[in-house]
């Protein structure tokens, strides 16, 4: 975690935020401190967020009514915004998938050769 | 550590973020619980209260991006923060009316002067009644383009579209009485204001969230002008009824002045305050919804039955599309208004099933007089009036059905609202080409009569 992080670049960011949330939700419902939680595990820190832009991705997701929302307050916590997928959510997360390992699989094509880094992702 | 130390921090913190433009109330109450989780988590790292504060708001992001992010997803209440999307404007808000008013005093001028030269009322020229539109409606578009700061191509495409329907419109050699000339006296002002559209968009005519900011403005606009209308209405009556023991025709000289300057440069003035005076209208909308909503509602379904039961009007009167159309054009602009001021977030209510049933009636009533209607202009053929009419209600009809039939999928909670914008939006140029080819194709269509 404290080694040399790389940058990853702010458009790829914003651009693989959209499914990593709507993935994250198809594991569990969830809400929104622990959802950027899952963030930095998945990435291992290296994607960086600025906490507050996911609530408005997170509305977004709502009204294309890919997320139902719910205030909740378990046993001995505080009052939460629980956010759960729905079906047009999974549709759209396949979708996205299916965009990103292409997108994953022609990089890797391209720089084979050139150390081969992106194959192991081509086919993830 | 204890977090009761930095609960004041944390107030003055949320104080910050609620006063912020297009975050509300309830989405504050969801980045306070995240900044809480936040602070005991680096608590739990070892860090004091207010270090851990200080990390946990910077993490945050910096309130101004984080407000013009959520305005962003959120265009309702960006539409009620134009200065957000306009920060020069907001960094100059006295200049504006200025602007306006040199507008609003152009248009006056500018009726004024072909009224002089039309000699009306003395003589009724139909090329005046036929360009009313002209004299007005491309200053409005000359506003906006200047407002929202038209680079060249704009300005040239915004003047030649005007330039183009102006030579159409004044190159058909229409009759004498022609039916089809005050069909395209009354079809123009709406191609025109379509044609507002493109500036007061900035251009952007594909985006859907600026084309439903152009309805609101449409809804807003006309509340606005009924408004000053009425004033104005009170002010020269009460004019005329002083003047009146001081000499004859001077009351007459009056309105022949004041009303049509004053129609005109209210277009402009009602479009500045749209888009300045947006927090006082933005309640206005909401509240006409919810009464008048419901009160069509009971009305289209009591004439539903009352039809069912008596029978379709066996005599229709010639008139009676173009009321429906009327009817229509109503329950659109109730839908389109509800739209406008709902939050697409909520989940679907009592309003939106009182919705449905408006719009279904008015639909079965549409349909019930459509069926004999047809029947009938198929044994008398058609006129001008006849087409565009039968034109009118088919468009709004096809707009209607898929409004009632979103409408249905939503309160079944099989589809979240936001498709029922995008019907909407999308369908919007329908309503445009429909109101071109009125203008355009009708008159030669039927031979200038």
């Amino acid at each position: 975690m404290y080694g040399v992080k790389m940058h990853i670049d702010k458009d790829l960011v914003a651009a693989s935020a959209t499914p990593l949330v709507l993935a994250i939700l198809a594991e569990e419902e969830s809400y929104g401190y622990a959802i950027l939680k899952r963030v930095r595990e998945l990435s291992g820190g290296e994607l960086q967020w600025t906490d507050g832009m996911l609530y408005p991705l997170l509305h977004r997701l709502r009204r294309l009514g890919y997320v139902t929302t719910e205030w909740r307050t378990p046993a001995g916590e505080r009052r939460r915004k629980y956010y759960a997928i729905t079906d047009d959510g999974r549709a759209a997360l396949a979708e996205q998938q299916l965009q990103w390992v292409t997108v994953a699989r022609a990089l890797g094509d391209a720089w084979r050769g050139s150390g081969g880094l992106l194959t192991a992702l081509g086919e993830a | 550590m204890t977090v009761d130390s930095i609960e004041p921090q944390i107030a003055e913190w949320r104080a910050y973020v609620t006063k912020a433009p297009a975050v509300n109330g309830r989405d504050v109450d969801e980045l306070e619980d995240h900044l809480r989780d936040q602070i005991t988590e680096l608590g739990a790292g070892g860090l004091t209260a207010e270090e851990s504060f200080l990390v946990a708001v910077k993490r945050m992001g910096d309130v101004d991006t984080l407000s013009l992010e959520f305005a962003r997803e959120h265009s309702g209440r960006l539409w009620k923060q134009l200065g957000l999307r306009d920060e020069e404007e907001l960094a100059r808000p006295s200049t504006g009316w200025l602007e306006a008013l040199i507008f609003a005093v152009a248009a006056a001028v500018a009726i004024q002067v072909t009224r002089l030269i039309a000699q009306f009322p003395e003589e009724e020229a139909g090329w005046l009644l036929r360009n009313a539109g002209f004299f007005v409606l491309p200053i409005a578009a000359a506003y906006f383009a200047r407002r929202r700061q038209l680079g060249t191509r704009g300005w040239v495409f915004a003047a030649a579209s005007f330039v183009l329907v102006g030579i159409v419109v004044n190159l058909y050699p229409y009759g004498a009485t022609s039916a089809t000339e005050i069909l395209v006296a009354v079809h123009l002002p709406v191609v025109l204001w379509f044609l507002i559209a493109f500036p007061y968009m900035g251009g952007t005519i594909r985006s859907h969230e600026r084309r439903m900011d152009f309805v609101r403005f449409t809804g807003e606009w006309f509340i606005y002008y009924v408004l000053i209308a009425l004033g104005g209405g009170v002010l020269m009556a009460l004019t005329g009824s002083i003047l009146e023991p001081v000499g004859t025709g001077l009351a007459e000289r009056i309105v022949n002045w004041v009303l049509p300057s004053g129609a005109a440069g209210a277009v402009i003035v009602a479009a500045w305050l749209v888009e300045s005076k947006q927090r006082v209208v933005e309640n206005m909308a909401p509240v006409l919804t919810m009464i008048f909503t419901p009160l069509f509602a009971v009305m289209l379904t009591a004439a539903v039955f009352t039809y069912a039961v008596s029978g379709v009007a066996r005599d229709f009167d010639r008139e009676l599309l173009g009321v429906f159309d009327a009817l229509m054009v109503v329950v659109l602009g109730l839908v389109l208004y509800a739209m406008s001021a709902r939050d697409p977030s909520a989940p679907a209510g009592l309003a939106d099933r009182i919705q449905l049933v408006a719009v279904s009636s008015a639909l079965v009533l549409d349909l019930m007089v459509l069926g004999s209607m047809v029947a009938r202009i198929g044994e008398l053929g058609f006129t001008p009036n006849r087409a565009a009419a039968l034109g009118l209600n088919l468009v709004l009809l096809v707009n209607l059905a898929g409004t009632a039939w979103l409408l249905v999928r939503f309160l079944r909670g099989r589809i979240a609202f936001h498709p029922l914008e995008r019907w909407q939006t999308t369908y919007l140029p329908v309503f445009a080409v429909w109101a071109l080819t009125v203008v355009v194709v009708l008159p030669p269509l039927f031979g200038f009569i």
